[in-house]
């Protein structure tokens, strides 16, 4: 395979049992690991909207989509473009702070990232951050030495700038939506 | 429910009257609106569907449904397989010969697991069937509880769709989608597996003809969100006029018959579309029956088993239109390779298979059937007469050995198609015999030909064979296997005897693993692992024990009187043909091999 990037799709299902199931199993069938995976209810509590982050190359994120299209509760597939889009992601960090240098230190550093102190205890504080891998992935390097006790992430969601949305009727989705036609 | 009254449906869709336990609630518009058990649901669905047969086997989970079944025995007609598994293929072959959607019942655990290579077998080759499984109570799933096994997850797979019903007022919704589901667009396999409890608790039943189904319930949403309105879509008007294009810039059009011809019943359209462009047309093991094999622009089978005419056809065109074709690894072989000097379109009613394995330059989204209609009516007459000699330069057919000593597949093949009328139903199993019976029979229509090409499932044939004898009652049926893969599913002679449903079983018993013999022989430096079959059973008293007649076969005379006895028997007939173990299916390329590269000629 060449060309392997990270390749973000946004997925609109149906909110049902089973549905997250039937998305994931694509992504094992093939062998690839997924990076990043996040799912919650749109502005339609009945429509779930699922965001994955996959490595692959452009070729094989295709034929991944193309077989997402065609699962029943799938409304609508779209892989998302890095350059036109939003990616944010929440972290939570436990950090090891037993003294009150190491608190202002950590706070200060929270501050750069413009993340903030959702939690302090007599020896941890937690700090939450929000922002794309590059800028989460430097304050954890910083934040590092002082001991990171827990770290969770959300999962990357995503949403495209300006005008476009996921639920565009392109010719090509039309032609998905035939072979589902049932009369 | 206090007591159990009489009471008398006047439902929509039967005009006779229709009497069965339970308690009148409203009417509303003359139809009753009656409280029934999910099991009575059911089979009133089953009815809104006009489903009259249903092949199944009984167990724990799902005796409420055969309660009701026993109730409604004069409408629908069950027929008791020896084993699940044999239901599953004779509801797929009910389906692909008639058209219609099959229907298979089945109890949880191993009865559902039983169902696995069936349904399996209907996706692979988009065969309309729905499967109704029972799962254990309620309270007692996804605690290892007798029986219980999670069937949606297990089907998901290999099915269009999984339901798993939970609540006694969803049963109608989801059955009245299923069979939606199952039978539209790309066909396939569908399962509602349904709660114990589900079958036994009383619901609001409001009988709804099948005409108003897309209008209402989970269905009707589902349709308003996948086309926008309730209309079935139309093929694109300007896609359709670009191939129009392509086909007066060709000097060198091939078409070829896929298996969306047969599901799609475009075989008129797609006859008419041929002989205006005037094409030399390939078929794939799933297109048999889409185009009369006799015809004389047929270049047979095309792929790893395809005729020298079919496959240097494919290397030769310079226009290859494949109709309702997913260019398998069977028919493509080398992707990058197939059909290198041409223009490649596909017409599919599936989106997701175009650019799947082979990298195409056009694509129709429809059903075969509009597609070429809307052609035919823009296409004019083209004559390609050099272009034909040059494909049928290269054989048609290929010329197997006589032999005298004993008795050759293609002697069987040929006293069979003397014998047995034209429009002979044919069932195959899997191996050699399935590739020398599509070689040597002439397909006339869509749902002739039951095999099963995707999956390869061996033991599909006498189920399959069964499923099309109960949809069409007035037609030979016959199931060609080899000794190998009858012994899979042979019990099923029961269920021929019982239900008087005569299948004409004749077995190509070379006393190997044929097909897997031969690859041994290429490939694997004759080291004949596990393929020699020098074992019982006699399939002569094989056949007696189930009350059948049979013969053992050696030589031609033996066969024709055979056959002559089986065509006027009333019952199922076996026929054991002694063949020579070292026949080959001929030509062949290597999976992955371009596609002339003949490693058999």
């Amino acid at each position: 395979m060449s060309d392997i990037k990270r390749h973000t799709l946004a997925i609109q299902v149906d909110n049902e049992a089973g549905v997250l199931s039937q998305v994931s199993r694509l992504f094992s069938r093939k062998g690839y690991n997924i990076e990043s995976l996040a799912v919650g209810p749109t502005d339609i509590p009945s429509i779930s909207r699922i965001t994955i982050e996959v490595l692959t190359d452009d070729q094989h994120a295709t034929l991944l989509c193309n077989q997402l299209r065609k699962l029943l509760p799938v409304h609508s597939v779209k892989m998302l473009e890095t350059t036109k889009t939003l990616r944010r992601e929440l972290v939570l960090i436990k950090v090891r702070a037993t003294t009150s240098d190491v608190r202002n230190e950590i706070i200060q550093i929270a501050n750069i990232f413009r993340g903030s102190i959702v939690d302090v205890s007599s020896d941890t504080l937690t700090l939450s951050l929000i922002g794309e891998e590059e800028k989460t992935e430097a304050a954890q390097a910083l934040l590092r030495e002082f001991g990171i006790i827990e770290l969770v992430r959300t999962g990357m969601i995503a949403l495209e700038r300006g005008h476009y949305t996921i639920d565009e009727n392109t010719k090509e989705k039309g032609e998905f939506d035939y072979g589902k036609h049932v009369l | 429910m206090n007591g159990i009254s009489i009471y008398v449906l006047q439902s929509a869709y039967d005009c006779g009257v229709l009497c069965i336990l339970g308690e009148t609630r409203e009417i509303v518009g003359g139809i009753s609106k009656v409280e029934l058990t999910g099991s009575q649901i059911l089979m009133e669905c089953l009815l809104e569907q006009d489903v009259d047969t249903v092949f199944g086997y009984p167990g724990g989970a799902i005796m409420p449904v055969y309660d009701a079944l026993y109730s409604y025995s004069d409408k629908i007609k069950h027929v008791l397989t020896a084993h699940e598994q044999g239901a599953s293929h004779a509801a797929d072959g009910y389906a692909r010969s008639s058209g219609r959607v099959g229907v298979c019942l089945a109890t949880s655990g191993p009865g559902a697991t039983n169902l696995v290579t069936g349904i399996a077998t209907a996706h692979m080759d988009s065969s309309p069937v729905v499967f109704i499984t029972c799962n254990v109570n309620e309270p007692l799933i996804g605690r290892d509880s007798f029986q219980e096994v999670d069937i949606v997850g297990i089907a998901m797979p290999i099915t269009k769709c999984a339901y798993l019903v939970r609540d006694v007022d969803n049963l109608a919704d989801i059955v009245r989608e299923a069979f939606a589901i199952a039978r539209g667009g790309r066909p396939g396999p569908v399962l509602i597996d349904i709660m114990r409890n589900v079958t036994l608790d009383t619901a609001d039943y409001t009988p709804l003809p099948r005409e108003e189904h897309p209008a209402s319930g989970r269905l009707g949403a589902l349709i308003r969100r996948a086309s926008h309105d309730l209309k079935a879509p139309e093929p694109n008007v300007e896609d359709v006029d670009h191939l129009i294009d392509m086909i007066a810039d060709a000097k060198k059009p091939l078409v070829i018959c896929g298996g969306g011809v047969v599901r799609g019943r475009a075989d008129a359209e797609f006859k008419t579309f041929v002989e205006r462009i005037d094409s030399p047309v390939a078929i794939t093991i799933m297109g048999g029956g889409g185009f009369p094999g006799r015809n004389p622009l047929t270049t047979g089978m095309i792929g790893m088993h395809g005729t020298q005419a079919s496959n240097h056809a494919v290397d030769r065109c310079d226009l290859l239109i494949a109709v309702g074709c997913r260019f398998s690894d069977r028919v493509g072989l080398q992707f990058a390779t197939f059909a290198q000097n041409a223009k490649i379109v596909q017409i599919d009613i599936d989106r997701s298979e175009i650019d799947k394995n082979v990298k195409t330059d056009h694509h129709i989204i429809g059903d075969a059937k509009k597609v070429l209609a809307l052609l035919n009516e823009k296409v004019p007459q083209y004559k390609h007469p050099e272009w034909k000699k040059e494909v049928f330069s290269f054989p048609a057919e290929t010329e197997y050995d006589d032999s005298d000593d004993t008795l050759t597949p293609k002697q069987v093949l040929t006293s069979i198609a003397e014998i047995l009328p034209d429009d002979t139903i044919v069932s195959t199993d899997v191996g050699q015999h399935q590739m020398w019976a599509i070689q040597h029979f002439r397909f006339d229509y869509p749902g002739q030909l039951l095999t099963s090409g995707g999956f390869g499932a061996m033991g599909f044939g006498l189920g399959a064979a069964i499923g099309a004898k109960a949809a069409n009652p007035d037609k030979v049926v016959l199931h060609i296997t080899g000794d190998g893969s009858f012994r899979m599913n042979s019990h099923e002679m029961a269920t021929e005897e019982h239900y008087k449903l005569p299948v004409i079983t004749c077995i190509l018993n070379n006393g190997t693993l044929g097909m897997v013999r031969q690859w041994q022989h290429l490939i694997f430096d004759e080291r004949y692992s596990q393929t020699t079959l020098d074992r019982g059973p006699d399939f002569v008293s094989l056949a007696n024990a189930y009350g059948l007649p049979g013969r053992r076969v050696t030589n031609v005379e033996e066969l024709e009187s055979a056959l002559s006895e089986a065509v006027q028997s009333k019952t199922g007939f076996v026929i054991d043909c002694a063949i020579d173990s070292d026949e080959m299916a001929r030509p062949m390329i290597s999976a992955g091999s371009h596609i002339t590269n003949f490693l058999l000629d």
